[in-house]
């Protein structure tokens, strides 16, 4: 059942952007910014919490889980460590797949050449 | 010319004729390609709470940095492009389209040197999204701050 | 007789000779419908260099050399080189060309480089500053995808109407010697802006350019589309190739039955997957150096306008929410009667 709702609630997501950026001319750049500006801001409203309780990881592997885990982990900080929290919080958060993809891309820069585009 | 559209008239002839992609058949492709990309998440998500006995918050970054890893790969083989060409924001909302954002300039830019090649262009695509990211955190992290203090919260 | 024609033209007293072409091309657009009129068809995309703009200017030099050599010449017998890419501060050109050692003019004018460069050296030609001179434009996907958009490997889903960016270059000689394609006049384009912002519809961006120069063509030279065999404009596309008809109709010139696009000759769209055609500056130069100079050598045709239109923009502009401007320049070629 897990499975189930977490293809569900990730393919909304992306059904939702898919219609945004067909009825918009957004480059993918601004895409990506307004999905993990809005998983922030959803997360802050509580929403997003209930989001991902019930579509597991259909809510946190789209970029709106980003957002809503680096807004995690500002609340946690905020709430330790106060005003100091407001600088810890968000790179604490957001730490593990930003190294993640700058390690794994950098190795990947000295393995791989660029291609054509076929 | 004699006669010339203006620029309202013009945008709206051009809007007219220009063709779009089926929207309907885009979100069935976004929708099958996101929730496969969840469900792949889920998936090892699963497993290793399972057999690796790992609470869920640890499983979570390990599917993060999974995902990542598959998703440099995909690009490296320049294969990536193929999944989101197919898939539209299929394979850009998820993780995997982040990691596509960071792994392509990067692949792409070595030729012009560790530094100002890979070292400042890797954050091309994806540096908006860190920066928008934390500063959107930031500010909302001041007004939570602000509303626990005056005991709102 | 007038040499100054109308408001934008050029009609030589003494028409400069197109004496050569050349055209070569990635394995894409051998695989194309010309694949077979292309001079040479090269399969490493890197062209034996390291980067894509290296490859680029490559491609540039290698179309430059044939040309020469198809003309019977050497270098030492070019006067002048006019030339030009897409790259920032022409990056093609200026490696590309700076072995062969030419008295060089380096060009932008985007897609329709080809267009401003046989303009040029026509003027140079028939004003008596030069017995052979050199034409030339070059494009490589490689290198406009990573400039103009993003790196290679990145992926998203291109609209319908984008276009596809020709690897490969187009040289031309013109020359004061007689052969059997003559330039007999030339109209240059103005820049027009009609308010377009899309970087993804090239095409609308460009056809009102288009539209403008034939127009004036036709006012200039007092003569209409039936006088054509055929009208080419560069890399407008399937949906510039509409609203261009559509706006010359309006204004009482129809091009429909003369009209083509190189950016429709030089893919099969649907097969190839290149949406809504072929541009680059290079896509109307090998188009002009493959199919439309063999029409007009083997008789087929007589007289054709080639109108190649480019876009002028850069990433700075765009970003800074201007609109995407547009260019285009005619030349008039005919057959020689011999």
């Amino acid at each position: 059942m897990e499975y189930v709702k977490a293809f569900l609630v990730g393919g909304i997501i992306c059904v939702l952007v898919q219609i945004l950026m067909d009825n918009t001319k957004l480059q993918p750049g601004r895409i990506m910014v307004i999905l993990v500006m809005s998983g922030v801001i959803l997360g802050a409203l509580g929403i997003y919490a209930k989001i991902e309780k019930f579509g597991g990881c259909g809510a946190t592997v789209p970029l709106s889980g980003f957002g809503f885990n680096l807004w995690k982990g500002m609340k946690e900080a905020i709430d330790q460590h106060g005003f100091l929290g407001l600088f810890e919080g968000g790179f604490t958060a957001a730490s593990v797949g930003t190294s993640a993809a700058l390690i794994f891309s950098y190795i990947a820069s000295l393995i791989f050449q660029p291609k054509m585009k076929k | 010319m004699r006669k010339e559209p203006s620029k309202q008239e013009y945008n709206q002839m051009v809007e007219e004729m220009t063709p779009k992609h089926n929207c309907f058949l885009n979100c069935i492709k976004a929708f099958v390609t996101g929730g496969a990309f969840c469900l792949l998440g889920e998936f090892m998500k699963q497993m290793m709470m399972k057999y690796w006995g790992l609470g869920k918050k640890d499983s979570l970054m390990f599917v993060t940095i999974e995902l990542v890893l598959l998703s440099v790969l995909l690009t490296g083989f320049n294969l990536y492009g193929k999944i989101t060409k197919f898939g539209g924001a299929g394979g850009l909302v998820p993780i995997t389209g982040f990691a596509n954002s960071v792994a392509s300039p990067a692949i792409e830019y070595q030729k012009e040197g560790q530094v100002f090649g890979i070292g400042v262009k890797i954050f091309t695509i994806a540096g908006p999204v860190i920066l928008y990211g934390i500063f959107s955190s930031f500010v909302i992290g001041i007004i939570y701050l602000l509303a626990k203090q005056w005991g709102w919260m | 007789m007038k040499v100054i024609k109308g408001k934008q033209s050029i009609e030589f007293e003494k028409p400069p000779y197109l004496l050569s072409w050349a055209s070569v091309v990635a394995q894409k657009e051998g695989e194309g419908p010309l694949g077979d009129f292309f001079d040479q068809v090269i399969d490493d995309p890197f062209f034996g260099e390291k980067t894509w703009e290296m490859a680029e200017g490559r491609f540039m030099k290698q179309a430059a050399m044939l040309a020469i050599q198809k003309a019977g010449l050497t270098k030492n017998e070019i006067r002048y080189a006019f030339a030009g890419d897409l790259l920032e501060q022409n990056t093609a050109t200026s490696y590309g060309l700076k072995d062969l050692e030419l008295p060089m003019f380096g060009l932008f004018g985007a897609c329709s480089t080809a267009g401003e460069s046989l303009s040029l050296a026509s003027i140079t030609v028939a004003g008596g500053f030069a017995e052979h001179v050199l034409a030339a434009a070059s494009s490589h996907i490689g290198s406009a995808e990573k400039q103009f958009r993003f790196p290679l490997e990145y992926g998203n889903q291109r609209p319908l109407s984008a276009t596809w960016t020709v690897t490969g270059s187009g040289g031309f000689i013109v020359s004061k010697k007689k052969s059997p394609i003559k330039i007999r006049g030339i109209t240059t384009g103005k820049i027009v802006d009609y308010g377009m912002k899309d970087p993804m519809n090239m095409g609308a961006c460009m056809a009102p350019a288009a539209a403008q120069v034939i127009y004036q063509h036709f006012e200039d030279y007092s003569m209409a589309p039936k006088d054509y065999d055929a009208i080419y404009t560069g890399d407008l596309g399937e949906v510039g190739k509409d609203i261009l008809i559509r706006l010359l109709n309006e204004n009482g010139y129809d091009i429909s039955k003369v009209h083509g696009d190189c950016g429709l000759e030089i893919y099969e769209n649907e097969t190839q997957d290149t949406h809504s055609g072929g541009s680059g500056c290079a896509c109307s130069a090998v188009v002009l150096a493959s199919m439309l100079t063999r029409k007009l050598i083997n008789g087929e045709w007589k007289r054709i306008l080639f109108v190649p239109t480019g876009a002028l923009m850069s990433k700075t502009s765009f970003n800074e929410g201007e609109s995407v401007t547009g260019i285009a320049h005619a030349v008039l070629l005919e057959k020689e009667e011999t």
